[in-house]
């Protein structure tokens, strides 16, 4: 692969020419194109962001695995988990097509110097967090993720709409969680609503600061990477929430949420940004728990690994022999 | 793809919340048939095998070496959950109890899974070593089953088959590898087989019940299976030059797994399963 400061100055403008022309077209950028090295570097950081915050947030749910309180509801967790797990393994995959291996991505991961969605560094300690995780973090991420589909680097937008199909069934799960819940006994609507207000304001968090905050935000949208403001997708999230809430029988934990019909938009509470940065600077209630167990899941694994590794250099050095 | 092809609500509506449809697992095969006591004793053996593996297995999701371990051993899980899940429906069909009743209703004395299946994880290789001895089997069994003169058992065997064959290709290319690899995992792959090879004596063991009901050509007498297994696992352990131990441990005397003894991990693992669901008596999830 040839790095771009290898190519001329007339080679770089050159690329950068056909660069902005196939933005301007809202064209797709492929790995054997020319791109701006922030181009890439911003996409390097934002899709193993994502897949990261994949594995990561495999942890909170496979907690639940073992005691999920029946067979089908152990299957559809299982099958969720294991959903996450490929989708990290897409993710990985599209930012290996932009020069990085997946053991780079891993080492940044376990040692702590890449970042993952802040909303997995929450505890899930009841089973309604399953319904509350599928219902409000899948639905958040899944307002995030559909425009994603679009997004001008080709592998990361094709692997975007496999994952976004399947993002869909995981909502729906946790908003039947919760529903059923909701038509149970005492203590499974009380457990149901404390999830909700567990997992309410974290999940809007999961946007972004608001729009006047958010320092990357216009570099991306010139790229083509994000399409829509932080603000406008979680007044969309907000939106699709306030139906399906009353279709569920719980309240939203903010009262001043209401549509407001001069600006066609909800009113809200402040969030409060001081728990967001807490948890983002590493401060949440399980960051130090999730990393921890990503890292002893690597280690213990590392016989395994370099055995695969082994086996498969003496068959191929077994094979050459035979040939020569 | 334009924003408007997907649709950013999830497709959540209330009269589209059949998931269960999606999961094949109760109600499979054999909807409406009624199993004698004997067949639902029967059933209940395969059944608590099948999940008291994907139970154990289902532990290894978000702990596994590698990102591809974490998929595959997920779904080797998925597919014996969903054989669990016919195998209990059907068993609870001679006395009126569902698949849950019986998967978190009953105490350790009421289940009849083998020994082997209960057997901790262990390290990878333990792990390896298990799936590898009870996929050969149940390959095998399922294959045999799969010709019962019960129809019930009959379609959940020859669906169930499909699965094993993957199952026991997972666990012989990973016995080859850890036993073909490094020093260290050639190591762990001969201690596995030799703690796991004393558990795999009891899955052949015929009593009165499979003896009567292979003589209807309902069940398949577990000792007919034997040979073939031993020809399989030879020819494996041969290419990675491991040798089994000798003597092969009969320490079911009591009666074992299908009589309802069982060895100290069977408590902690159902007690963990069965937690939240005691926890609320005749609730539904």
């Amino acid at each position: 692969m040839t790095s771009p400061a290898d190519l001329s100055v007339v080679e770089n403008e050159a690329g950068q020419a056909l660069f902005d022309d196939l933005i301007a077209k809202d064209s797709r950028i492929e790995p054997r194109d020319w791109m701006p090295e922030a181009y890439r570097k911003t996409l390097i950081r934002q899709i193993s962001q994502h897949a990261h915050s994949e594995i990561i947030g495999m942890q909170p749910e496979s907690n639940w695995i073992t005691r999920a309180p029946s067979l089908k509801r152990k299957a559809i967790l299982m099958a969720k988990v294991q959903d996450e797990a490929g989708h990290g393994l897409y993710l990985y995959s599209a930012a290996q097509t932009l020069g990085i291996t997946r053991e780079e991505m891993m080492d940044q991961l376990i040692e702590g110097r890449a970042r993952y969605s802040s909303i997995f560094n929450y505890t899930t300690p009841t089973w309604a967090d399953m319904g509350a995780i599928g219902w409000l973090v899948d639905g958040a991420a899944i307002c995030n993720q559909v425009p994603l589909c679009r997004a001008s680097y080709g592998p990361y937008g094709r692997a975007m709409v496999r994952i976004c199909k399947e993002e869909s069934f995981h909502q729906r799960q946790g908003f039947e969680i919760l529903l059923e819940l909701m038509q149970g006994t005492e203590a499974q609507r009380e457990m149901a609503q404390d999830a909700v207000n567990r997992w309410y304001w974290p999940s809007l968090m999961m946007f972004g600061p608001p729009d006047d905050q958010s320092p990357n935000s216009a570099q991306s949208m010139a790229w083509n990477i994000k399409r829509f403001s932080n603000d406008e997708l979680r007044q969309r999230f907000v939106g699709m929430l306030v139906p399906q809430a009353e279709v569920l029988g719980v309240t939203l934990p903010d009262p001043a949420l209401r549509f407001n019909e001069e600006t066609g938009e909800y009113d809200m509470s402040e969030i409060d940004w001081t728990e967001f940065n807490e948890v983002l600077a590493g401060r949440g209630p399980a960051n130090a728990e999730r990393l921890r167990r990503r890292r002893e899941a690597h280690e213990n694994g590392a016989w395994v690994r370099e055995a695969a590794h082994e086996y498969a250099r003496k068959q191929a050095a077994r094979a050459a022999a035979e040939v020569a | 793809m334009s924003d408007a092809d997907i649709d950013p609500h999830g497709e959540v509506t209330v009269d589209r919340l059949a998931l269960a449809d999606e999961f094949a697992g109760a109600g499979a095969a054999g909807e409406g048939a009624v199993a004698s006591a004997d067949v639902a004793e029967y059933a209940l053996r395969l059944g608590d095998d099948a999940l008291v593996l994907a139970q154990q297995l289902g532990m290894w999701i978000a702990r596994a070496p590698e990102l591809e371990e974490d998929v595959a051993l997920g779904n080797i899980a998925l597919d014996l959950l969903g054989h669990a899940r016919s195998l209990l429906h059907y068993a609870g069909t001679e006395s009126g109890r569902s698949e849950d009743d019986l998967a978190y209703w009953r105490d350790e004395p009421d289940w009849r899974n083998a020994w082997i299946f209960e057997q901790p994880n262990g390290d990878f290789a333990h792990t390896i070593a298990r799936q590898f001895f009870v996929a050969t089997y149940l390959f095998e069994l399922y294959g045999d089953l799969s010709s019962s003169t019960d129809p019930t058992l009959a379609a959940i065997a020859a669906k169930s088959m499909k699965e094993v064959d993957y199952h026991r290709d997972h666990a012989t290319q990973w016995v080859l590898r850890l036993a073909g690899g490094t020093d260290e995992s050639r190591r762990r792959m001969i201690t596995a087989v030799a703690d796991t090879w004393p558990y795999v004596d009891e899955l052949f063991h015929d009593d009165e019940l499979v003896e009567r009901l292979a003589s209807d050509g309902v069940a398949v007498l577990p000792s007919s299976l034997r040979e073939r297994f031993d020809e399989i696992v030879d020819q494996v352990l041969a290419e990675a030059e491991i040798e089994l131990p000798t003597g092969r441990t009969a320490f079911i005397a009591s009666g074992g797994g299908r009589r309802g003894r069982h060895t100290e991990h069977l408590g902690p693992l159902l007690a963990e399963m069965q937690v939240l669901a005691r926890q609320h008596p005749g609730a539904s999830w």
